[in-house]
């Protein structure tokens, strides 16, 4: 078994026994990027020098006592988080050539761990879409089908640790962006409770929406990546004033007696039988596990997605207004006026669902218009919240499918953008309810591709989570495919 | 102005805070640094970066709504305001729209007809915009100023005239002074105002179509473009025409103001909340802390000059005109019980060098010590008046105290009774036409005697001692 696909824990007891150095490791993680990139595209940026450098001053150091369990070991990270002197292009041509000159939160946590930054993810453009079709410059292949998308928009982050390029990644999740892909690609996939992690440094998609977190192949290297960049902030206000517990202190604690809730709301028609049998068994893994199973209501579901595309593409008209051409990032140079030069520059570097999305957030936010999308929308968020609470008097945890799909093939939605939009449908509550989710692989359709089961917390509940997700996957058979990489 | 017509005014004025950082970053608000040097990835919006609320401003904006009697809001939120400009790095500018810090203040102006109280509608936090210079056929940003913290206060249509216009912002700046939360420096910028006025008939309830005047840079241009503005108003109706809402620029050297747009291209500025900052909690021990720190009021002051000093209404009022001076003041007086020759002398000699330099009270070259110093010697009878007149530039000029010029220029009262008699003795031999006249019954001449012998010291000679010896020698 090659370096790259071990394990967190394993390659802490390598570093510690001194049976590997961190620059074995680094460079077995750049030999495997160099290898696949081609084929995947999951990386936009290999940072093989600075990656390389780090490695070396480590070993140099030696590893601290007290290290992290995070401590050399290769990250990478989406191409929307500013790390400094690393390139954040956002998937967009109107961020090509565009390096950050400083380093958000995620990038001071993974240093001050002692994680390697192998380089930045590709994406859809802006974090806005399902599939990293929405990509400026390439097609993000899905590792277990090269024909299919790795979903979105953290697709290369979850290409990247399915394919074994790193050991984990960073994406970014505003309305499924790390679950759906999670679940595409086979690998477990966590987005935070809003304001458990700093959104300093992350280039900003829907500021009430966006959350960090990881992806890994294993629960509990999810749960190491996380503990490393959970915590307050003080440059993100509304970041939580919290410290987080030790997420993998209680992971092997058993779940029995747990109440699993089952929204009525999402086991409808429209989920695809072979999906539906992978739910089932994972229901029966639970029970198995101890749990109990409760039948919850999640009344205000059928209006999460049109909420959640009035509010963030509002939030979004506003956030992607910064790139103008005057400062920094892509410029028309034959502008003569200043109308042209805004019309021009963001007409050529913003992609159509980009522009999609900032002309329908401008639209709902104008001021004719403002109380029957804008403040109706934030109305139904808080219904939508109300109804989790709710749930979670009954239920400890709440199962779904992360996806009413599995990957699917190139071209196939890209033109219907409902459609591409349905396939975050049971995941876009959770950002509206600020709540944390898992994905979490439970099987494989009848096309051998994986298929994401979901499951939801609450609010800052994700010891709970991690340690329900973690049973699972200790009695989940594996997937029983191969990588076509 | 017809008298058929009234104006109706509202003002709108932005101070800038003095805040030492910027309202959403840790750079300087400094003024006058060379271009684009006090700038971070914060305040130049770069992709990834987050405000942070500097608490600083809103306890300053805590302290002027308990200044103009404002109801706080306990919860207010800060909001995006969309336009799109190259001084305006996110593409928004992050303000207060439907939940202001403040609302429903006042203030009091003093008119001909008594004192009048204007309402102010709301007053409301926000970031200011970077500043644009055009060069030949190139424009450039300076983005230093982007994020200086502001304050937007926004007055009631309750002003009817250029003078109340004039009055209003004078009484504001005042405030703000005494509040110590801005320079309130115009040229600067650190102090804005637009003005929007209409017309209508005298008794009419409803108001008439207004127009917004912008780019007035002193309260001077304010009255002008006011006065300006109204009488074009007022031409345009008697001419049978109508007016049409929009923003009209003052040109301060033409004296007039000119479209700059119309109602049809003013802005829809898509506000929302903005979801990267908490709603603003005024705490009850915010408030308290805040009317612990607050200055007297500008009026309550006066009224305490008045009385406390015994001094006239005018003099308490020019006194009272900024806290600084008001303190130069109370400086002087713990030292010179002379209260009203302090009044005096600072409305006079003071005043003018302050002027002079164009420096304010703090700054003043005398200390408060020094000028209480120099006063006293008079009121002892060290130096005459004049003596003390030709001491204060001096002062001024060297920072030397009183008593040590006197000192090293020999400026001491000539109190000798034997030398002030030779004098005397001297003055009376020149003039003995005057001094038959005296003795037979013409006092008057003794007035210009005793000037003599004072001219003859240089001045130096106390005058109340000339006066005593004369008369004793004469009879």
């Amino acid at each position: 078994m090659s370096l790259t696909s071990k394990t967190i824990q394993e390659l802490h007891s390598l570093y510690r026994s001194k049976k590997t150095s961190v620059q074995d490791v680094v460079e077995a993680s750049l030999k495997r990027i160099e290898e696949t990139n081609y084929h995947l595209n999951s990386f936009s940026h290999i940072c093989r020098e600075s990656a390389l450098a780090e490695a070396k001053k480590l070993d140099a150091a030696g590893m601290p006592e007290n290290a992290s369990m995070m401590w050399g070991i290769p990250v990478g990270v989406k191409d929307n988080m500013c790390i400094k002197g690393l390139p954040a292009t956002c998937g967009s041509k109107i961020l090509k050539n565009y390096i950050s000159p400083y380093d958000g939160a995620m990038g001071v946590c993974l240093k001050k761990a002692g994680s390697v930054v192998m380089g930045s993810c590709h994406m859809d453009e802006f974090a806005m879409g399902s599939s990293c079709e929405n990509n400026a410059f390439v097609k993000v292949k899905n590792p277990y089908d090269l024909e299919r998308v790795p979903g979105g928009s953290s697709g290369g982050s979850a290409a990247a640790v399915a394919s074994s390029q790193v050991i984990v990644s960073l994406g970014s999740d505003t309305g499924g962006s790390i679950r759906q892909p999670a679940s595409f690609c086979g690998v477990v996939g966590l987005k935070p409770t809003y304001g458990l992690v700093s959104r300093f440094g992350l280039v900003a998609f829907a500021s009430s929406l966006d959350q960090i977190g990881p992806f890994a192949r294993c629960v509990e290297d999810a749960a190491f990546l996380l503990q490393s960049i959970a915590g307050h902030d003080k440059k993100d206000s509304t970041s939580y004033d919290y410290t987080p517990p030790d997420y993998s202190k209680d992971l092997k604690n058993d779940i029995k007696g747990i109440k699993i809730g089952l929204p009525k709301e999402y086991f409808t028609d429209g989920i695809p039988a072979d999906i539906l049998t992978c739910i089932d068994k994972a229901k029966k893994v639970f029970c198995d596990l101890g749990a109990e199973l409760v039948e919850i209501s999640l009344p205000h579901t059928q209006y999460a997605i049109a909420t959640y595309y009035i509010l963030a593409t509002a939030e979004a008209s506003a956030n992607l207004a910064r790139f103008d051409g005057v400062r920094y990032g892509y410029r028309n140079k034959e502008a003569a006026t200043l109308k042209e030069l805004y019309i021009r520059s963001r007409s050529e570097g913003f992609g159509p669902e980009v522009k999609r999305r900032i002309i329908t957030g401008t639209f709902v936010l104008s001021s004719g218009y403002y109380d029957a999308y804008y403040l109706k929308g934030q109305k139904v968020r808080t219904l939508v919240k109300q109804d989790f609470d709710q749930a979670f008097r009954k239920a400890d945890v709440i199962l779904t499918p992360t996806s009413p799909c599995t990957a699917f093939q190139f071209g196939e939605k890209i033109d219907d953008p409902i459609s591409m939009y349905l396939s975050d449908i049971f995941t876009v509550s959770v950002n509206l309810a600020g709540l944390p989710g898992i994905s979490l692989p439970c099987g494989t359709d009848d096309k051998k591709l994986p298929v994401g089961l979901q499951l939801i917390g609450p609010s800052l509940g994700e010891a709970r989570l991690l340690n329900a997700a973690y049973q699972f996957e200790k009695v989940c058979p594996p997937l029983g495919i191969e990588l076509k990489v | 102005m017809n008298t058929d017509f009234e104006p109706v005014i509202g003002l709108e004025v932005h101070v800038q805070l003095n805040t030492k950082t910027k309202i959403f970053c840790g750079c300087s608000t400094k003024f006058g640094l060379l271009p684009n040097t006090s700038i971070c990835p914060v305040c130049l919006g770069y992709p990834g970066v987050l405000p942070v609320m500097n608490e600083e401003v809103v306890r300053s904006a805590v302290k002027v709504c308990l200044m103009m009697d404002f109801m706080i809001n306990t919860y207010s939120r800060m909001d995006r305001k969309n336009y799109f400009y190259p001084d305006l790095p996110k593409g928004y500018q992050i303000s207060q729209f439907d939940n202001p810090i403040g609302v429903k203040g006042k203030l009091s102006i003093d008119t001909d007809e008594g004192k009048k109280e204007i309402g102010i509608t709301r007053i409301h936090i926000e970031e200011d915009a970077g500043k644009l210079i055009h060069g030949d056929g190139v424009s450039y940003v300076d983005f230093n100023r982007t994020g200086v913290p502001l304050l937007e206060i926004v007055s009631e249509p309750d002003i009817r005239s250029s003078k109340e216009a004039y009055l209003y912002l004078k009484k504001l700046k005042q405030i703000l002074e005494y509040t110590k939360i801005s320079d309130c420096n115009m040229e600067e910028g650190s102090l804005r105002c637009d003005a929007n006025v209409s017309i209508r008939p005298k008794g009419q309830a409803q108001f008439g179509t207004k127009t917004e005047i912008k780019n007035l840079n002193s309260f001077k241009f304010v009255q002008k473009a006011l006065d300006y503005e109204i009488e074009r108003q007022m031409n345009v109706l008697k001419e049978g025409g109508t007016i049409s809402q929009e923003t009209r620029l003052f040109d301060s050297g033409t004296g007039k103001t000119k479209t700059m747009r119309s109602k049809e291209e003013a802005h829809d500025y898509h506000y929302f909340p903005e979801p990267d900052l908490l709603p603003i909690m005024v705490s009850e021990g915010m408030i308290k802390e805040a009317t612990f720190s607050l200055p007297e009021k500008p009026d309550d002051k006066c009224a305490r000059f008045e009385k406390q000093y015994g001094l006239p209404a005018y003099d308490a009022s020019v006194l009272t005109a900024d806290p600084s001076t008001a303190d130069y003041y109370e400086e002087c007086a713990k030292f010179c019980s002379n209260y009203k020759m302090i009044s005096n002398w600072m409305m006079g000699e003071w005043l003018r060098e302050l002027n002079e330099r164009s420096v304010s009270a703090v700054d003043s070259p005398v200390l408060a010590k020094d000028l209480a110093g120099l006063l006293n010697m008079i009121e002892n009878g060290k130096i005459s008046g004049k003596i003390a007149k030709e001491i204060f530039p001096e002062m001024v000029k060297t920072g030397k105290t009183a008593e040590q010029i006197v000192q090293e220029k020999g400026l001491t009262v000539i109190s000798d009774t034997g030398a002030i008699e030779t004098m005397i003795k001297e003055v009376l031999g020149k003039n003995e036409k005057s001094v038959q006249d005296y003795k037979n019954g013409k006092k008057g001449v003794l007035g210009f005697l005793i000037g003599q012998v004072m001219k003859a010291s240089k001045g130096k000679a106390d005058p109340k001692k000339v006066n005593e010896l004369m008369e004793k020698i004469l009879s």
